[in-house]
């Protein structure tokens, strides 16, 4: 067991970083840092780039169009493109769908949809959340019912987050009302644009539109895009959920965001000293540090285990719970740090307003952002959810 | 010792409480904000004369009810229960405290307008880089003649933009952190050399960053009393702040209380699930102790300065605490809903978040606390 990097390894990490400085899109650099809302185009074009090089999925099979890279060289990945500060690409098609797609598609739907999703052609969203169905998702009720070599669907999804950009959407709907809930449930793949979808916004406490309510009324999706069987849609369902627990740690994004509280907190005075001489904010700062290393470490030997045949399984709702606190804890030591200026609300990004910034320019998205990330213990499966599982599905509780 | 209201100051709870639930619910003020004012001035004017409680907190001799502390309490708990956006805490609060405390012919001249809903005024304290030492002013009042010039650049001033005075802290002399030096002034918003740039704040207020370039003002501007009197009333605003953070948080718990009585998750309520239950037994003991700081350091108001900044910190560090954790968990247990604009409880929240830092973080007051009461040697 070592934890040093071999000489194969580093070789890598400078092939990669290269890589990134060489093509990141230049008109996408510090947008991450001021926390502007991106647009798709912004999000494609990263995107793009890596799927020119064979890099957007290295997580998948190599046969589809993943890297064949190791778990050090996914972690190297994740570490260098958080620390060039690139944006994170959408995780709806290559994260979520995509492994999906290859683990119970067809032949046919894997031919069609995995080469669109790697180039990026294809923007999907996620039909699962509903009105009356958040964490006990199982009971949801937009239902789908056979008409010849169709189904015919009505109901309403929420949450569904940038369904104003999507072309297809994955949904969870109710093929069979009778019996078990989970066993009643179907894996659809929407073409969005099929006429009786309307995608309606929902803004949220920082001013932002990025979920939308998703009504469906008599949408015809053809029989032939349902993924694995009939009324076994909860299987896929719960697989990606364990894919997107795994990915939602965030290790290497929680890093940077820690290094660029401390570079405010250099700069930001407290009275008569910078803020990060403060021993009660630095104080903070490390405890955040400790807390993210354990995470990190905790994330490593959770890879190591994959990398030894072992899928994702309940462990991780651990790195779901300790990565989305951690995100919180940032935007709120963030707004802390901003203090006064932390009260303008500013929105000089994505409307044409280019006035210069109230304040230190960090701290015009302080607030916002921490209201935003109060999702991250909600979504994925609420963080009581997650205690759930592990209370049930690893303590056999 | 007595813990019972008059019933004058019950009177004035169940006006205000009475006038604010027909006059402010949510969707009102979601219009109000997003109106050009950025809100209603026919509610300050009713505050005014058609209930005439601006004056709660004067003295008769000042035309007022002979109120004091307790009264800007309940009124701004009752404020609060709304998240109301009415400059009572910059006008009434701290611009009337500073003017009763100051006295003199300024006081007699103003406060009766203030009492009247004539005058609204933003007070203009924080600067860029001083974060929450007030003595931290780089804003200059330079002597000339019988009055003084101001130069400076004061930020985040909360309801300047419908100000009709400014209360400003600005330096006569001294150097940038020295006590001594620091004065306090109430000026005409109007003078000429005085800019804005207006803004909305993240909890539905407006506020500005206001910009003094040789701003000529009279003489009798001064307020006399210095720093101490600038720290006076802002722990006076700062237990006001308190006071708001009662009905804010109060509002956050009921709301989450009520919401998981109606959520169906898992075929029965939410609240019926014992990690809720705790959760919300929890935010109920937090509300709790916010009243009981509150009503503690309130009374408390009037103690000698040293032991006043005590037991003012001691309760703001407490609310600023008490407040988060109230705040985030009501979002937490409503789940999605609580996360847009749609809902009450989000903009509760919001306010909740920026009650936390206002006149100083949980760690600033703890630290005030520790350098005024505890010793650093056996």
């Amino acid at each position: 067991m070592n934890l040093e990097f071999s000489p194969e390894e580093i070789a890598f990490r400078d092939e990669v970083r290269t890589f990134i400085a060489e093509n990141y899109p230049a008109e996408l650099r510090g947008k991450q840092d001021e926390g502007d809302e991106l647009s798709k185009e912004d999000f494609l074009s990263w995107h793009k780039v890596l799927a020119k090089k064979g890099w957007v999925a290295p997580a998948w099979p190599v046969e589809y169009g993943g890297t064949g890279w190791t778990p050090t060289q996914r972690y190297i990945w994740s570490e260098e493109t958080a620390r060039a500060d690139c944006i994170r690409l959408m995780p709806f098609g290559l994260t979520m769908v995509g492994p999906v797609i290859y683990t119970f598609g067809t032949p046919e739907q894997k031919a069609k949809f995995l080469p669109r999703i790697l180039s990026g052609e294809d923007w999907w969203c996620q039909g699962y959340s509903e009105p009356g169905s958040g964490s006990d998702l199982a009971s949801l009720r937009t239902k789908a019912v056979r008409d010849g070599d169709h189904y015919v669907v009505n109901g309403q999804k929420t949450w569904t987050t940038m369904a104003q950009h999507a072309d297809w959407g994955f949904f969870l709907v109710r093929t069979n009302p009778e019996g078990k809930q989970q066993e009643g449930i179907s894996f659809l793949l929407v073409d969005m644009k099929t006429p009786g979808i309307e995608v309606r916004p929902i803004i949220t406490l920082g001013g932002e539109h990025e979920v939308n309510e998703v009504w469906l009324e008599d949408v015809r999706v053809p029989v032939e895009n349902r993924v694995y069987e009939e009324n076994k849609g909860w299987t896929c369902a719960k697989f990606l959920l364990a894919h997107e627990r795994s990915g939602i740690a965030g290790v290497a994004a929680s890093k940077r965001g820690v290094e660029r509280i401390k570079e405010i907190a250099k700069t930001e005075m407290d009275d008569d000293r910078p803020l990060l001489a403060n021993p009660f904010f630095r104080r903070k700062v490390a405890e955040l540090e400790m807390d993210l290393t354990a995470l990190e470490y905790t994330e490593l030997r959770t890879l190591a285990g994959e990398a030894s045949g072992k899928g994702p399984g309940p462990e991780s709702s651990l790195l779901k719970i300790k990565g989305s606190e951690i995100q919180q804890r940032i935007t709120e030591l963030t707004l802390e740090a901003a203090g006064h200026y932390g009260a303008p609300y500013f929105r000089g990004f994505g409307e044409g307003d280019n006035e210069h910034p109230i304040g230190p320019e960090y701290a015009n998205r302080a607030a916002p952002s921490y209201f935003n990330m109060r999702k991250t213990t909600i979504y994925g499966g609420s963080n009581e959810i997650q205690r759930n599982i592990i209370a049930k599905m690893v303590l056999g509780l | 010792m007595d813990f019972n209201y008059t019933d004058t100051q019950d009177m004035l709870r169940d006006t205000l409480a009475r006038f604010l639930a027909d006059t402010y619910d949510f969707e009102t003020r979601k219009k109000m904000i997003a109106s050009s004012a950025g809100r209603d001035p026919g509610i300050w004017r009713a505050l005014a004369t058609e209930l005439g409680i601006l004056s709660a907190p004067f003295s008769e001799e000042q035309g007022g009810l002979g109120g004091g502390a307790l009264e800007n309490m309940i009124m701004m708990e009752e404020l609060g229960n709304v998240i109301a956006i009415e400059p009572y805490l910059q006008t009434v609060v701290i611009g009337g405290g500073a003017l009763k405390a100051s006295g003199g012919a300024l006081a007699d001249a103003v406060i009766p307008e203030i009492i009247g809903g004539n005058v609204i005024i933003g007070f203009a304290y924080a600067e860029p880089k001083g974060r929450y030492n007030l003595a931290n002013v780089t804003t200059t009042a330079k002597k000339d003649g019988a009055g003084y010039v101001l130069n400076g650049h004061k930020s985040v001033v909360y309801a300047a933009p419908w100000a009709t005075h400014l209360l400003v802290t600005a330096r006569t002399g001294g150097s940038q952190r020295e006590r001594a030096g620091v004065e306090l002034f109430l000026i005409d918003a109007n003078t000429p050399g005085i800019t804005r740039r207006d803004y909305p704040t993240v909890d539905g207020f407006q506020a500005s960053e206001v910009y003094f370039e040789n701003v000529a003002i009279p003489g009798d501007a001064l307020l006399s009393g210095g720093i101490d009197l600038i720290e006076k009333i802002v722990d006076e605003a700062t237990v006001a702040v308190c006071g708001e953070a009662c009905g804010v948080t109060r509002k956050l718990h009921e709301g989450t209380l009520d919401y998981s009585k109606q959520r169906q998750q898992f075929g029965q309520p939410i609240g019926r699930f014992q990690v809720l239950q705790h959760r919300m037994a929890d935010m109920f003991l937090e509300v709790e102790q916010i009243m009981s700081m509150t009503l503690m350091a309130t009374l408390k108001l009037d103690l000698p300065a040293e032991e006043r900044k005590a037991v003012v910190s001691l309760a703001k560090a407490k609310v600023s605490r008490s407040a988060k954790f109230v705040g985030q968990n009501a979002i937490q247990t409503h789940g999605g809903i609580g996360i847009t604009q749609e809902l009450a409880i989000g903009h509760y929240f919001k306010r909740a978040t920026m009650i936390e830092g206002q006149f100083g973080s949980a760690d600033w007051h703890l630290d005030r606390y520790e350098a005024l009461t505890l010793p650093t040697a056996a």
